[in-house]
């Protein structure tokens, strides 16, 4: 098990993994694709624009989900001292801002058939666009800071004080009294969406996952050369 | 069939915009990355060529280095 998680293990594992993942990337994506765009029914209220649905949960699902992790990878730096968790969660933050911004540009498109508006400024919308500026300050704080250790301290406490906005997007829809839809799909309880749409969603939402997977490796590898580099230049 | 599935009855512009704009996002992301590893691997390159042949011997001794000049000589 140590052998696996092994320097040298993963930075093979981040060199070669990454073209496979492509791969089942580009399958996944296109039978995801034909599902939500030509197979799927319209919806009997929202019609054919019910379709942006398939875009814009798995963004936001997992944006949510990313930022969650990089929290609590955070929390792991400050309480076990792992500096290494720190290099895991720079890797994920760049998916995660990505999907971030496209949960919120599809949402305001999906928004103008709905609602007739673009943007409103309700629980729900708000506090996702809190996490995209979280997403922006944290990625900015990568770049602007020379210093490693104040960096990684510096970014870890970003990621933890934007964790208490995740519950907040989670529950805006059932703390307030919001223009957003409550949530279909549910974990605990039953799911009222149709398994005919349910499906591409899943569909979707493993494509945005195997991304942000392929995004990650391709991030780790590339900083682990970094690292690399920053050696060379001290022999 | 075909118009059908770009009008979406009057919701093709919302719907085509939405996904155009999840997949230009998705093949920015992945160039952007790309670039980044490619000019991180070529700096590693033309720094071990710039290296006395003691110290490139034993940068190339290490596994993770070997992996990375192998793959800049592909790039």
């Amino acid at each position: 098990m140590i052998k696996f998680f092994h320097p040298n293990k993963i930075f093979l594992i981040t060199s070669r993994a990454p073209k496979y993942v492509f791969f089942l990337f580009i399958v996944v994506l296109s039978i995801g694709l034909t599902e939500a765009l030509v197979l799927s029914p319209e919806d009997y209220k929202q019609g054919h624009s019910v379709r942006i649905m398939y875009v814009h949960v798995p963004a936001a699902w997992l944006s949510l989900g990313i930022f969650s992790t990089i929290s609590i990878l955070s929390f792991g730096i400050f309480i076990f001292k792992i500096k290494h968790f720190s290099l895991i969660a720079k890797s994920l933050a760049p998916s995660g801002f990505l999907f971030s911004i496209i949960a919120l540009v599809t949402g305001s498109i999906w928004g103008k058939p709905t609602w007739g508006t673009w943007w409103a400024w309700d629980a729900r919308i708000t506090s996702m666009l809190i996490l995209s500026l979280f997403y922006f300050i944290y990625l900015l704080s990568w770049k602007i800071f020379e210093n490693k250790e104040n960096v990684i301290k510096i970014t870890s406490i970003i990621a933890i004080l934007g964790l208490i906005n995740v519950p907040i997007i989670k529950f805006s829809v059932d703390w307030w009294s919001t223009l957003h839809q409550a949530s279909s799909v549910k974990i605990l309880s039953k799911t009222s969406i149709h398994p005919s749409m349910l499906t591409p969603l899943i569909i979707m939402t493993a494509a945005f996952a195997l991304f942000s997977l392929l995004i990650f490796l391709m991030k780790y590898n590339t900083e682990m050369i970094k690292n690399k580099n920053k050696g060379l230049d001290r022999l | 069939m075909i118009n059908e599935l770009i009008s979406m009855s009057g919701y093709g512009a919302y719907v085509w915009s939405a996904f155009s704009f999840a997949m230009i996002g998705f093949t920015s992301l992945f160039l952007i990355i790309k670039l980044d590893q490619i000019k991180e691997k070529k700096n590693f390159a033309s720094k071990f060529s710039s290296l006395n042949a003691e110290k490139a011997r034993f940068v190339e001794s290490h596994i993770i280095n070997q992996e990375i000049l192998s793959i800049t000589v592909k790039v």
